[in-house]
């Protein structure tokens, strides 16, 4: 089962992302931010990451530039989770180096479905 | 699996009534013209978190509304609308409606459908109306039609060409799962082409070299096979083509899609968003499950739910530290207990120092849980001055201080209506219209200031203006003309100030449609008092004025002053007490009616000798002999003779109430070190038996229940 770090400032998200996964057996760590997730990122290892794009002090964008320049983190898969379903955001998301996107709103099952996607 | 998101919707709504209070203090705080970046960017997030969490919670109506202002707040964003005070106002009504119906979601009613679609109606013409650059955005992102697919029961062969660009892997996308997701859509062959490896040595490992043809065959649409690539689409070269199907009708034959993929890209956009069905089944669960229930139910079920207090975890992990701690040092107390033997004394004292740091540490984490910053109380003012200012036309600049200061939750709550009390007061009587201000000399914008600070085991609110201040002379003639006070009556100008706090006062010359409504400053005080706070008022004519609150840091626990009233022990609130003196025969003045009276500097204040009060056969009644504990009454100061005063110390206040019945004078009860019990004492209680002792004998209807 994966180790999967959950990034959003959104608590109820943040709660109901972490609930699922849990569910399904993997084991989820929590950040309110890109910066607390790249701190968190700097500790431990994920298999998965997970993250909102417009939060306060580090967006999920920069958030996935800044792991993908982190060793540990170049062929990690990326999820953005983005309430923008027009191109621009996914784009934005792509250029950085993101695996791919889930977009808002979903329900569990959907983040469970795409989950399997990235995990294999 | 299924999961029961709705466990999510506590705080969901916590959040979103958080989002909201920042949406409303940017949005105030939003200065004219070209709106600073990060703010409009902090509201913007608001609404954002909210439309989409209502949007993944099932509330459709809250996101569909929230999308409305959301595209506005993204022009303001992106400089293509400049925030001018119309937008500002439209957008405060329709954080105001936003906020309506999410409470309507949460108790599970009504929300009023004119009042939101009248405000959404005023959004969507500030939308539509040409903005600055003529931009005609349409914001982030849209409300998808539903888009039906064509029914898919057709077995067809694809042929998948697949050649990813050198760099793919590092954007985290692995080819075997896109094959292994294909290979469950039905059966697949795989075929490599590894003629583009290079030589060994000029292999760059994490760079992709190879390609692959697929071959698919299944009940599988061509946009299935999409959306397997759909994340990697601009990563690499994608053909797929129909070999064949059983089912020639179909529309959707050999489709060449490479090496330019536009009609990928225009078939994906047209057909592949997938929010469009997501939103409209989540929709039909909502009008099932959530808000709109039945109308029969909805008057049950009104009341407020279960009130519930986030704390940060760092609270609740120091809080699990200090339970491991107090485990230990009991399981060590406990072995020290079995073995007793007399030369252990050392250890065993060590142990209960230790137990008592473990107790007072955990006594305070605790009560760390219960605090909240007074901020949560503070954030209503910016708007509430902006609304009036606005409606009185004077001119306010509302300073705030000290927002972090923390108190306790239930405190902070029931401060809520005596604080707008005082800060509708302060601009309605306090400060003057920008031409009097003018006049007098002043600045024409006046001041308001909110400050909260902690001092001793108190913490204080002050509420300073810098209006025209209290007139003695008014407050005065209207004391006498309500019969308040009698006409040949000298007091001290603080002794004025005080009359303000009297049932029954009001110096308004008119009942404005601002603080006029019918409920006095006697009502606050009132309110604070029974928190176990005081409020007085400091205040110089054209100057200004200042009310300060003083209240306990919390409601379970607070500070007390052990007495000694004959043979008794009490317990006297430590916040309550002004001074304590020793004094002397000769400065006590008789007054019939009124019994003794001790001059303390500008004012008589009444002697309440205790042991009377609270019936005990006296051992002390010569006033040289004992002490006087001088407190803050209901309505002015009065001394209390005592015995003697003994240590201070915290005490958790145990209801009298609802072990008993309430008692006139006592405020609770509360256990002491040594396991005697000892009754609180309630100053305003003690004033009333005073001034009539027969009430002690009456069992009063519980008044001052919550």
């Amino acid at each position: 089962m994966a180790n999967i770090l959950a990034v959003d400032d959104s608590a109820s998200m943040r709660q109901m992302v972490a609930f699922t996964l849990k569910g399904a057996g993997h084991a989820v760590t929590d950040a309110v931010d890109g910066k607390q997730a790249l701190d968190l990122a700097g500790t431990q290892t994920f298999d998965l990451v997970l993250t909102d794009v417009n939060m306060p002090v580090m967006d999920g964008i920069t958030l996935t530039k800044e792991l993908r320049a982190l060793t540990d983190y170049r062929f990690t898969p990326i999820l953005i989770l983005t309430t923008e379903a027009g191109m621009e955001k996914k784009q934005q998301g792509r250029a950085a180096g993101a695996t791919g996107w889930l977009v808002k709103p979903f329900n569990p099952e959907q983040l469970l479905a795409t989950v399997r996607k990235v995990l294999g | 699996m299924s999961i029961d998101i709705s466990q999510f919707y506590d705080v969901f709504f916590e959040e979103s009534f958080e989002g909201l209070a920042a949406m409303e203090s940017g949005l105030l705080s939003l200065s004219m013209g070209s709106a600073d970046a990060e703010q409009i960017n902090t509201i913007f997030r608001a609404a954002h978190s909210i439309k989409g969490g209502a949007g993944t919670f099932g509330f459709m109506t809250i996101s569909d509304f929230t999308h409305v202002m959301e595209t506005l707040l993204d022009q303001m964003r992106n400089g293509e609308r400049d925030a001018t005070t119309e937008l500002t106002n439209v957008l405060l009504e329709a954080v105001d409606v936003l906020r309506e119906m999410l409470t309507a979601a949460q108790q599970k009613i009504d929300s009023d459908e004119s009042r939101i679609a009248a405000v959404r109606l005023k959004l969507e013409t500030m939308l539509n109306s040409q903005s600055d650059n003529g931009s005609e955005s349409t914001g982030p992102d849209q409300v998808h039609p539903q888009q039906v697919y064509p029914e898919q029961n057709k077995v067809s062969v694809w042929n998948i060409f697949f050649k990813p660009h050198p760099h793919l892997l590092q954007t985290g996308n692995d080819p075997v799962r896109m094959f292994r997701e294909l290979d469950m859509m039905g059966s697949l062959t795989v075929v490599a082409d590894d003629s583009q490896l290079p030589p060994f040595f000029d292999l760059e490992p994490e760079d992709s070299y190879l390609s692959w043809t697929l071959t698919l065959e299944g009940t599988v649409s061509k946009q299935d096979v999409f959306e397997v690539f759909e994340w990697v689409e601009d990563d690499c070269e994608l053909t797929i083509e129909l070999v064949s199907s059983n089912d020639s009708s179909q529309h959707d034959s050999d489709i060449e899609l490479s090496p330019i993929k536009q009609p990928i890209q225009d078939d994906f956009l047209a057909n592949a968003e997938p929010t469009g069905d997501d939103v409209a089944v989540q929709n039909d669960d909502s009008n099932q499950t959530s808000p709109v229930v039945s109308k029969a139910l909805v008057q049950v079920t009104t009341s407020q739910p279960a009130s519930s207090i986030r704390v940060g975890t760092d609270k609740v992990d120091s809080l699990i530290d200090l339970v491991g701690e107090l485990v230990i040092t009991q399981s060590m107390l406990s072995q020290i207990g079995d073995t007793f033997t007399e030369d252990m004394l050392p250890q065993l004292i060590d142990g209960l120092a230790q137990l008592e740091r473990n107790t007072r540490e955990m006594q305070e984490a605790i009560m760390q849980i219960r605090m909240l910053p007074i901020s949560f109380a503070f954030n209503r003012f910016p708007r509430l001055v902006h609304d009036m200012s606005a409606k009185t036309g004077k001119q306010v600049e509302l300073k705030l201080s000290g927002e972090q200061t923390e108190l306790d939750k239930t405190v902070i709550e029931k401060m809520g209506d005596p604080l707008v009390h005082l800060v509708r007061n302060s601009l309605d009587h306090g400060l003057e219209t920008p031409a009097v201000r003018r006049a007098a000399g002043k600045n024409e914008t006046g001041l308001l200031w909110l400050n909260a600070f902690h001092q001793g085991g108190n913490i204080i609110i002050e509420v300073t203006d810098d209006g025209a201040g209290l007139n003695d002379e008014k407050i005065l003639n209207k004391a006498i003309e309500r019969g308040l006070v009698s006409p040949d009556e000298v007091l001290s100008p603080q002794r004025i100030h005080e009359l303000i706090f009297l049932p029954g006062f009001s110096t308004a010359d008119s009942v404005t449609d601002v603080s006029g409504r019918g409920v006095g400053m006697d009502v606050v005080r009132k309110n604070i008092v029974s928190l176990g706070g005081s409020v007085n008022v400091v205040s110089t004519l054209g100057q200004g004025s200042t009310f300060t609150i003083r209240l306990p840091l919390t409601l379970a626990i607070m500070d007390g002053q052990t007495i000694r009233v004959s043979d008794q022990h009490y317990i006297l609130p430590l916040i309550s007490i002004v001074e304590t003196l020793e004094i002397k025969n000769s400065d006590i003045k008789h007054v019939s009616g009124k019994g003794e009276l001790y001059p303390l500097r500008d004012e008589y204040v009444p002697i309440i000798r205790l042991y009377d009060v609270l019936g005990l056969k006296p051992i002390v009644t010569n006033l040289e002999e004992g002490l006087l504990v001088v407190v803050d009454g209901a309505e002015s100061k009065v001394g209390l003779f005592i015995d003697d005063l003994l240590g201070q110390q915290q005490v958790v206040i145990k209801s009298l109430e609802t072990n008993y019945r309430k008692v006139m004078g006592v405020s609770g009860a509360t256990i002491l070190g040594d396991g005697t019990i000892a009754l609180i004492l309630d100053v305003q209680g003690l004033v009333s038996l005073y001034k009539d002792p027969s009430l002690a004998h009456v069992i009063i209807a519980d008044e001052r229940a919550a």
